[in-house]
Formats: structure tokens, C-alpha cells, sequence
């Protein structure tokens, strides 16, 4: 296939010359998405293309008895039909998990079936059509066993680690004695649902084999863990692989792994030697590539006399798939933000017969501020004090559970700014106190946002050219989230140049490693590898200036150089300096290149706590006959380090903040407990809140600079805009009606009994 | 996908023909339609697109002061239409409020009334649903039920009719003009929709080939125009189906109310006409506790088919507030957000 031109904008609007770093530049990909240019996955069609359809299973657990391949292959347009029978060998078991990274996947392995949704055959056809009809043809029989679903279906356990390698018990102090001892408590449960990734863009690729070369168009949040995945299980070498991911029509996490259906596309290819393309139906979204998995969370929580937390124990019950282990890590939620001398956070959980929940936004951290934050605000009325005022009280100055100091932590101004913005302060402290002039009830609530600023490895590769020119090149992801854009700015700061100098190679697996694009880390990760990429290169073309005497650089030493607008200024003199090109065309160069690496500093790690924190505050209208809910009105002010392109970080502090909406009032898979097959699989009854459910929204971001989380102090804003803005939504919805509702998302049905008008 | 024949007749007469042969259904804008076939959920073998029939897609003011309103035009059209809208405000407000936007702009008339239910099991082929195959039993009945019927429904079937259009086309007393094999009839909206009883795949009184030419508003109608809303309790404030809606309209003289016309939606297997409630509020001065009263006499039979006893409660809450808001007079203009909770709220009346 030929390489895919990618005409993004060298100029986008408001671009300023000098420093690219934290100006808004419009995203680079922008026109082509409006214009329908912008290629994405299932927009490829090479030629001799096939269409692949999967078969799924209706139930959940049990085994297929029987398919009925010679009807789908009777049907006029089919190519083949992949079963467990002929499906290609594969060099590695999909269920063999090697390391905790690595997720059990179902690819036709056998007949055993233990989700509803799961693959059970691949349809390939000439048209869509034909593949779709083909499937449907196939008419599965099964052996059905009953399925366990829900949080009570099975023997709970404690899982040795939960989200990502944490421990599943964390006890700091004596919660027990301090519970005992304290002057109030409150003792609340609450649930949370299973939620389901509903990315615009439906997991998507389009494989074509090419004897033991693969080339893959797929998205991807982690390009070169997919490439080693696809490797491992088709016994080749990573190098033969070439998977393109321009853009991604949102990953929000169900990307981050290569999933199952993904797979099957390339297995498909690989058995009828045609380019093939499989997408998912939007249905098929809900089992095969992660979702959230549903909690139920008890809070005790103690405070002394004056309203000092003594004590917080956060326990959380959730699931995972029988066959794999992800344990949602809700209860860590508890660890960072509020002081306290005792806190205790652990985990249970049972396996249902449900596909493996997996990442998705701010997993752990979203479900359990929700509740986190809800038992602040119920604590906060049990001491008759102002929510804010309560967690300004107890607020932390070294990180609660581990005692260390804060690499920055710039929350109290974060809360002071936002509740301004607000309004805060008119705020009555009973529920159910405001009403507007229709006679709506009001209600004011507030969260805590907080989200780890991780760091992961990847890799950059810059070249200054001797036209002056540069080019940076990483395997970044951009989905949606304007990576195009914030990494380029990066490179033009980290190359001395103007933007519309830097070429930025991104998006595919040829290039470097940019890590994965999860854990709010991408920016900060592949973003410093690049600034150290650029500064190497800078360092290269500065050694050779400054050892050559017929530069004005010569002897710069140890005064040094600094590299703008494609010259190297001498630092101590600005008036001495010297272009690029004429000092790589003096040392008769055409280009120079240089790497850079990122990972995290493992002495800051030890050292220091480090994470982005937020301030949300929420307005809710409900009616107080009917319990119908709409938020009105959110402020958000977050502090994360260093801002790259504000544009791209309010866009991402608004989205999170609207899947907090999400979260309180709006999204849960319906789940038939008998079958364990989902019933509002599709987006029209699978809610969401769009503009009519989300008037007004309005982001503050708060400087904070910060010298230990990475070079260029940046923290992440992917995940962090859903953690408070659930809880504060939850609890406007309290303040407003006075009945407090602890399972999510809170519908009318739990507001028109409690309303009595 | 299945294939199937896709015809477009020229006329009505071939359209009836063709449609009359087993397998065959019409196909109008295929907003519903089209999700049904790509689930499985139906599968015929013959189309027939009624889209492009002439003179279905017209609005016309009879002599007698009646409105008919071809099968064919657009929700949004009918919306729309500056006449209509003054002269049947809740149907207007109604049908804005159903959907979305680009559905609107695409669904008809006569799809409309015959939307099928939005019971997830009825979509979900692995489900046992009398609805979709006779005699398979309904699992709705022990499963996930919140939003189901609490009105009208057997043991067979618990699903509710979702339009919203519906509702105040009810109260008003529409008729529907039909088509057949044997000539033309009219059947009035009210008894257009069947209850499920033990056959819960029997929805409407069409037989096969039926096809809805036009619907018909009486003159009378109008008369309500003046004091008539529609009010629709929803999970979001955009676009969701009714957890309960309510059209409420009424005649007012001298302080007195002449004459109340009142229908519920999302409640039972089809628009639910609330007569007993209707007699409650004749001749009566407006006043919450006579609306309280009608509301009780219209949910007197209801019972819960499973989880949802709060759509009684709620049902009884919609119409007082339907009735209080019908009596305050309608809006000069629909509000921004029709039919909602939040559509009161000044500051937020925005234009539609
Ligand atoms: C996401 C979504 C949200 C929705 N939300 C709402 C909502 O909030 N409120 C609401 O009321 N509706 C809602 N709807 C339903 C929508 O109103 C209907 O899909 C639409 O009105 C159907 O009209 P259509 O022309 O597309 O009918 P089609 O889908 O073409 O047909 C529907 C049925 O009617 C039959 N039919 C159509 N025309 C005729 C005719 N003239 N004579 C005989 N039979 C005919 C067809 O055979 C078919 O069985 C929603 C739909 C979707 C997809
Ligand atoms: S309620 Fe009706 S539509 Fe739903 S499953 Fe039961 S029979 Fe089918």
C-alpha cells in the first residue's frame, strides 16, 4: 500500500513565532476532519478488498454446538467463513498471559463461550452485505449454561492487585480504633454501573498480508505494544509489521490494548490472502474491547469535634471476567486526597460471565471519586459545615497515605478561583433551599478532582536538515485529543524553529516508540522524549559550531548556545550567531539527527507525590414534582503542570467533565441478569449527555509549575475532568432535592419517590 | 444483510397490491424500519417504498375547519407548519419533542403511528418476546421492566407505545384514513392501536396491504387551542423516549372548564386516552385539586407489570402539572426545549 499523504495544516490560526509551547494553536488535523479528509481505519480500501462480519454469541456462557457454514456459504457474495475448524494457527495461545500487561483474548480458540458478544465466527464476503447476511445465516446453536452476572453472582475474593499492579489492601493508621473514637461517623454504600466504551469511531482494521509482511490499518493507543502483540501471536517479526493509526475516532482506553475482533480481521486476511476489513457493529462494542466494570463502595468515614477526617475506609466490590483479571482500583480513589491519620482502601471482587472490564477514562479514579466525594459531602452536612470549608479543613499537604510531599499541588487555588468564578460563597447550607423563578429547585454541589501524573518510556527522533528545516518523528496517537498539534509544538520549541519548519512524523509503527497513549501520560511521556530529541540534535549542531573556528559560535564553551528561529545564538551574546544551514553546510552535512528517551525519574518517583488535582463545581435544576434533572451551569479550575496548548486542554478538561455528567445522571449498560446480554446496546437508548444536557460549561486552568514530574513540568489533563465533576453533580442533586441518592447514574425513578412536593 | 425485493409503486392501488402479498411491508423514511432489519428483529422479503407515492405528503385545511394531514409528511414539516402549530399546539410541541432533529426531518406521519415498541427484548432476537414470535413468552416480564407498562398490558406483553405524536392526536380525537384491498375506511386513533391481551403481535387494527393515506384532526380540535400543552417526563433533557408524557388540553369559559381533553404516553400498548379523568375535570373551575382528583381516576386501573409502581406516581404528577400548564395558557411560541420540565425556566427560552 502506498504511504498515506497526511495534508495537516503547517499553519494553523493563531500560530506565534518564537515559543510554540502553551499557545492555542487551532488543531492541525481540524480541516481535514470537517472536510471528511482525514483517513481513518476504516476509510482504507486496498485493492481485492474482502468485507468480514463477526458472528457473536446471544449468550454468556456455555458452548457452540453447532454453525451452520454451508448455509452462510451458499449465500451469493461469500468468501469464507473462520471458525475454530479452520481458523489460521496461531504461534501463541490467546490464552496464554505472560505478563500482567498482556489480556486474554478470544480468537476462535475453541468452542467455549464465556460472554455474551463474543466472536464465534468471522463471515468474509465480497460486500458488506453479503458478510452481514452470512453471519446471520450461520444460526448458532448452543449448550447453555447459566450465566453469572452481577455483583452477587458469584464467591467473592480478594484480588492480589487491582487497576494496575497496585496492592489490593492499603491501611495507613488504625481506621478500627479511630472510627471508634470518633466524635461523628457516617457509614453509606453506593453503586456504581458497568459502563461500555461508545467511541465515535467503532474498533476498525483493515489488514493485508503480504507473504510474512503485514501491513495494518487500525486505530491505536499504543502502537508498539500492538505491534509486539500481533508479532507474538503470529510468530513474526515485529519489523514486518506496519500498522498506521493517523487518527483515532476516540480510544477513551478500549484502544490501548489490541482487542480480539482487531485480530480476527488479520486472521481473516491471512485465511482467504485478500486485504480484509472488519468493523465492529456498534452492539459489538459491548464485550470484546473493555469496559467499565460496575462497583459497589462502602464509605465509613469519622471525623473529631472541629470536623478533622480521623479516619477514611473505602471498600470496593467489583467484577471481573472469569477467564481474566482486571479489578477496577475504585477504592485507591481514597489514598491522595484527604488528610487523615487513618486510612484503610481495599478490594473484593467476583468473576462474571462478562467480557474482562478493562480500561476505560480514569479507571478506578471516576468510579470511586463519585463516591469519594459523595461521602465528603455527606460528612460535610453531618458537621454542619460548608463542603468547601470542610475540605479546606481537611486538606492534605503531604500525600495522605504515603507521607510524602507534593512535587507541586496547586488545589487551594484551584478551589479559591473556581468557587469564585461560581459563585460559591451564596451557597445555603440546607438542601432543598434555592428554587428558581419557575420554581425549578436549584441545588449547588462540589468535587475534588484528582489523577496521578505518570510517566511512561518512548522515544523521539529529530533531524535538522541543511535547509534550515526539521523533522521529529515519534509513533504518537492522536485521538481526537490534538496530538498533531501539542507534539509539533513541542518540536518546533525543542528545535529552535518556527512551526511551519518542523515536519512531524507521527501515527505510525515505523517510528520510534512513543508509549502508549493512556494514563493521561502521552503528552508528558512522548512529549519529553521529543523535547530531549530536539535538545540532542540542538547539542550536536552546537558542538559542531562551536569547534569550528570559522563560526561566530567558535568558543562559545561553556556559556553555550541556545537554539531560536533556526540559529544557535551564543547565550552570553545574542548578536553572535549562526543559521543551521550554514553550519551544517560548512561541515558539508545534509542533515544531522539525534534521539531522545523519556521514562520517569525514579528518584523524583521515590521521592515525591505527584498528581494533577481540580476544584468542580456544579449546578442542577430538578423538578421538584417530576424529578426530571438537568445540570445548568459547571466551573472547573484544574491545576496540571504546564499547559501545552490551552485549546487542547480545555477541550480535554470538557469532555471529562461531561462524562462526570455522565457518570451521575446518564450512562449504564441494562444488563438482563438471566441471559447477561446487554439491552441498550446502541446509542440511542445507551445515554449520553450531549449540548441540550450540558448548557454551560467553563474551565479554569491554574498555573502550577512543577520541577520533579517530568523536563517539561507537564501532568496530564486526559482523565482528570471526570474525577469531581461526578461527585459534584451527584451532590447538586442532593443539595437541590435533599434526597440523597447513592446509586448511579441517578434517574427519576430514585427522585419521585423521594420527592414529596 | 437478508436480501430482499425493493419496489416503489406508482400508485396507491399498486402500492396496496403489492404490500397485500405475505412478507411484504411498507417502507416510509425507515427510521424505524431499517434499525429492525439490521437487528434481525424483522425480516421481509419485499419492501415497498411509500415515500415517493403522489399527494401523501400534503397538509390541507378542510371546509368543515379539519386539518388532513398526508401519511407521508415529515414530523418536522407538520412541526413546522405555522398553521397547524397555532391551530393544534400540543401536536406541534408533541412531535418536537420526539427525537432527534435529523429524525424529524426524515420520519412520517404514518410511521409514526406505527413505530414499533422500544421494549429491549423486542430488539433482542435471543429473547423470548410474544410480540416478535407468538406463544414465546415475555421476558420482560421478570426482567428489566422499569419503563414498561403500567396500563392496559397482559401477561403476554407489558410494552408500551413510544410516540409522542400520538398522545395529543388521541386527545383530539384524530382519525386515521386507511387504504385496503377492500376500499377506504376510517378508524379514530383511539382505536387504531390494540391492546395486547394474548395477542401482543397484533398492534394495530390494519390488515395486510393497509396502507395510512392521511390523518384527520376535527374542526373541534382547534377549539382547544388556546389552553393546550403537551408535557413529556424524559432521562435526559435532549432527545429520550417518554419515561411517562401527558397532552393535556382544555376548553376554558367564563373561569369554568367547558370541556378537558386528556391522553398519556409511555404508559400502556398504545396512547391512552384518559375519559374518567376527562369527566372529572368538565364543568369544574381550574384548580390542583381537581386535577389531582382527575389524575387519580386516570390511573384508578393502573397496576405495575414489574418494576415500576413510580410510573403510576409520576403519571398522576404529569397530568396535574399538564393541566396547570394547559390552563396558564399556551405559549406564543413553542417553548426551546418542547414539552420539557425546563422549558419554563426564563432565561433558558431560547428560539426553537
Ligand atoms: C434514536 C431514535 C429516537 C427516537 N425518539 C423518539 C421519541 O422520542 N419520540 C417518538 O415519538 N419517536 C421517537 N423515535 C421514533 C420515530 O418517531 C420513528 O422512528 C418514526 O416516526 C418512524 O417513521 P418512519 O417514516 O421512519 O417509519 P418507518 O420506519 O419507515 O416505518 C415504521 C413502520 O410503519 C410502517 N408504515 C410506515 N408508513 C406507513 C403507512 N403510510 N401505512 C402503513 N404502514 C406504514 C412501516 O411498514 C413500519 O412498520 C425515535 C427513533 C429513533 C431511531
Ligand atoms: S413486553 Fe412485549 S415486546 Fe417486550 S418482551 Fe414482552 S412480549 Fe415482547
Amino acid at each position: 500500500m502506498t504511504p498515506e499523504i497526511i495534508n495537516l495544516s503547517r499553519d494553523p490560526a493563531h500560530v506565534r513565532h518564537g515559543s510554540n509551547i502553551g499557545q492555542p494553536l487551532t488543531r492541525r488535523d481540524g480541516i481535514l476532519k470537517v472536510k471528511g479528509e482525514a483517513r481513518y481505519a476504516a476509510d482504507n480500501h486496498p485493492p481485492g478488498l474482502l468485507y468480514a462480519v463477526l458472528a457473536v454469541s446471544s449468550i454468556a456462557r456455555g458452548r457452540v454446538t453447532f454453525l451452520d457454514v454451508p448455509a452462510a456459504k451458499r449465500h451469493p457474495g461469500v468468501v469464507e467463513v473462520m471458525t475454530p475448524a479452520n481458523r489460521p494457527p496461531l504461534a501463541e495461545d490467546p490464552d496464554a498471559k505472560t505478563n500482567p500487561f498482556m489480556f486474554r483474548l478470544d480468537l476462535l480458540q475453541n468452542d467455549k463461550v464465556r460472554y455474551a458478544n463474543q466472536s464465534i465466527a468471522v463471515v468474509i464476503a465480497e460486500t458488506l452485505e453479503a458478510a452481514t447476511e452470512g453471519a446471520a445465516l450461520l444460526a448458532p446453536q448452543y449448550d447453555v449454561l447459566p450465566p453469572r452476572i452481577g455483583l452477587d453472582s458469584n464467591e467473592s475474593f480478594v484480588p492480589p492487585v487491582v487497576g494496575i499492579g497496585n496492592p489490593s489492601e492499603i491501611r495507613r493508621g488504625d481506621v478500627e480504633a479511630d472510627l471508634a473514637a470518633a466524635s461523628k461517623r457516617i457509614e453509606a454504600t453506593y453503586d456504581t454501573p458497568a459502563q461500555y466504551h461508545n467511541a465515535m469511531e467503532p474498533h476498525a482494521i483493515v489488514a493485508a498480508w503480504d507473504g510474512d509482511r503485514l501491513s495494518v490499518d487500525t486505530p491505536s493507543q499504543g502502537l508498539a505494544m500492538a505491534q509486539g502483540r500481533i508479532a507474538g501471536l503470529f510468530g513474526i517479526s515485529p519489523a514486518n509489521i506496519h500498522i498506521r493509526s493517523p487518527f483515532l475516532g476516540g480510544g477513551f482506553g478500549s484502544k490501548g490494548f489490541i482487542s480480539g475482533p482487531q485480530l480476527l480481521g488479520i486472521l481473516a486476511a491471512r485465511l482467504v490472502g485478500r486485504p480484509v476489513k472488519l468493523v465492529l457493529r456498534r452492539e459489538q462494542m459491548y464485550g470484546p474491547v473493555g469496559h467499565r466494570a460496575p462497583t459497589r463502595q462502602t464509605m465509613r468515614i469519622g471525623v473529631d469535634g472541629d470536623g478533622v477526617l480521623t479516619a477514611i475506609d473505602h471498600h470496593a466490590k467489583t467484577v471481573s471476567s472469569t477467564f481474566d483479571d482486571f479489578f477496577e482500583p475504585a477504592a485507591d480513589a481514597s489514598h491522595t486526597l484527604y488528610a487523615s491519620p487513618a486510612i484503610a482502601t481495599s478490594h473484593e471482587a467476583v468473576r462474571v460471565d462478562t467480557g474482562t472490564p478493562l480500561f476505560m477514562r480514569a479507571p478506578g479514579e471516576a468510579t470511586g471519586s463519585i463516591v469519594l466525594e459523595s461521602a465528603i459531602d455527606e460528612m460535610a452536612f453531618a458537621c454542619g459545615m460548608d463542603p468547601l470549608a470542610f475540605r479546606l479543613k481537611n486538606y492534605a499537604d503531604v500525600e495522605p497515605i504515603s507521607g510524602k510531599p507534593f512535587s507541586s499541588k496547586a488545589l487551594r487555588q484551584c478551589y479559591a478561583q473556581g468557587a469564585e468564578r461560581f459563585g460559591w460563597a451564596k451557597r445555603p447550607l440546607a438542601p432543598r433551599a434555592m428554587r428558581d423563578e419557575a420554581g425549578l429547585l436549584v441545588g449547588w454541589g462540589m468535587g475534588t478532582a484528582t489523577f496521578p501524573a505518570l510517566m511512561f518510556q518512548a522515544e523521539a527522533r529529530a533531524v535538522v536538515r541543511s535547509d534550515g528545516s526539521g523533522v521529529m518523528e515519534t509513533g504518537a496517537h492522536d485521538m481526537g485529543q490534538g496530538a498533531w498539534t501539542a507534539f509539533a509544538q513541542i518540536a518546533a520549541d525543542g528545535l529552535g524553529l518556527d512551526l511551519e519548519q518542523v515536519e512531524f512524523k507521527s501515527g505510525t509503527s515505523d517510528l520510534p516508540d512513543a508509549g502508549i497513549a493512556g494514563g493521561s501520560a502521552h503528552t508528558a511521556t512522548a512529549g519529553s522524549a521529543i523535547h530531549n530529541a530536539g535538545a540532542a540534535v540542538i547539542a550536536k549542531l552546537a558542538d559542531l559550531a562551536m569547534g569550528d573556528k570559522r563560526s561566530p559560535l567558535f568558543g562559545a564553551g561553556n556559556a553555550g548556545v541556545i537554539a531560536r528561529g533556526g540559529r544557535l545564538h551564543r547565550r552570553d551574546d545574542e548578536t553572535r550567531s549562526e543559521s543551521y544551514a550554514d553550519i551544517l553546510g560548512r561541515a558539508g552535512l545534509s542533515a544531522i539527527e539525534a534521539r531522545g528517551n523519556s521514562a520517569a525519574d525514579p528518584a523524583a518517583q521515590s521521592n515525591y507525590a505527584m498528581h494533577a488535582h481540580g476544584a468542580v463545581f456544579a449546578e442542577v435544576k430538578v423538578d421538584p414534582d417530576l424529578g426530571q434533572i438537568r445540570v445548568t451551569r459547571m466551573v472547573g479550575a484544574f491545576a496540571a503542570g504546564r499547559v501545552i496548548n490551552p485549546r487542547m486542554v480545555q477541550s480535554q478538561l470538557f469532555g471529562g467533565m461531561i462524562w462526570g455528567v455522565s457518570f451521575a445522571l446518564h450512562e449504564q449498560a441494562v444488563m438482563d441478569c438471566r441471559s447477561g446480554r446487554i439491552l441498550n446496546a446502541n446509542l440511542g437508548e445507551y445515554h449520553i449527555p450531549v449540548n441540550a444536557d450540558v448548557p454551560s460549561l467553563d474551565v479554569l486552568t491554574v498555573d502550577e509549575h512543577d520541577p520533579h514530574v517530568n523536563a517539561l513540568g507537564i501532568k496530564g489533563v486526559g482523565e482528570i475532568g471526570i474525577t469531581g465533576s461526578a461527585g459534584a453533580v451527584a451532590n447538586a442533586v442532593w443539595h437541590a432535592t435533599g434526597v440523597r441518592v447513592r446509586r448511579f447514574p441517578i434517574g427519576i425513578d430514585d427522585l419521585v419517590m423521594g420527592l414529596t412536593a | 444483510m437478508k436480501t430482499f425485493d425493493y419496489i416503489r409503486p406508482a400508485t396507491v392501488s399498486d402500492a396496496i397490491a403489492a404490500a397485500a402479498e405475505p412478507g411484504a411491508v411498507y417502507l416510509a423514511a425507515g427510521t424505524n424500519l431499517l434499525d429492525l432489519m439490521k437487528g434481525g428483529v424483522t425480516r421481509p422479503d419485499r419492501l415497498v417504498d411509500v415515500t415517493r407515492l403522489s399527494g401523501l405528503d400534503r397538509i390541507e385545511r378542510l371546509p368543515d375547519g379539519g386539518v388532513r394531514i398526508g401519511a407521508m409528511v415529515r414530523n418536522a414539516d407538520l412541526a413546522h407548519d405555522m398553521d397547524f402549530a397555532r391551530a393544534y399546539p400540543a401536536v406541534a410541541e408533541a412531535l418536537l419533542s420526539g427525537a432527534s432533529a435529523q429524525l424529524r426531518n426524515a420520519a412520517t406521519v404514518g410511521g409514526n403511528l406505527l413505530q414499533r415498541t422500544r421494549c429491549g427484548y423486542f430488539y433482542d432476537t435471543a429473547s423470548a418476546c410474544n410480540k416478535r414470535e407468538p406463544g414465546a413468552g415475555c421476558a420482560a416480564r421478570d426482567g428489566e421492566n422499569k419503563l414498561h407498562a403500567v396500563l392496559g398490558w397482559s401477561e403476554a406483553c407489558i410494552a408500551t407505545h413510544p410516540s409522542d405524536f400520538c398522545v395529543p392526536l388521541t386527545a383530539l380525537d384524530a382519525v386515521v384514513e386507511i387504504e385496503g384491498r377492500s376500499g377506504r375506511r376510517e378508524v379514530a386513533l383511539e382505536a387504531f392501536h390494540r391492546l395486547p391481551g394474548d395477542t401482543p403481535e397484533r398492534e394495530s387494527v390494519l390488515a395486510p396491504g393497509d396502507l395510512i393515506v392521511a390523518l384527520r384532526l376535527p374542526s373541534e380540535a382547534r377549539g382547544f387551542s388556546a389552553h393546550a400543552r403537551y408535557l413529556k417526563v424524559r432521562e435526559r433533557t435532549s432527545y429520550a423516549f417518554a419515561v411517562v408524557s401527558a397532552a393535556a388540553c382544555v376548553r376554558i369559559e367564563h373561569g369554568t372548564i367547558r370541556e378537558a381533553r386528556l391522553a398519556l404516553g409511555g404508559v400502556a400498548a398504545k396512547p391512552w386516552r384518559a375519559r374518567a379523568a376527562e369527566e372529572v375535570l368538565a364543568g369544574v373551575r381550574p384548580d390542583p385539586a381537581i386535577y389531582r382528583k382527575a389524575a387519580r381516576a386516570a390511573l384508578a386501573d393502573a397496576k405495575p407489570s414489574g418494576d415500576n409502581a413510580f410510573k403510576i406516581e409520576l403519571a398522576e404528577r404529569i397530568i396535574v402539572r399538564a393541566l396547570m400548564l394547559a390552563a396558564a395558557g399556551t405559549p406564543q411560541r413553542i417553548p426551546a426545549l418542547p414539552a420539557s420540565p425546563f422549558s419554563s425556566v426564563p432565561g433558558v427560552l431560547h428560539d426553537a
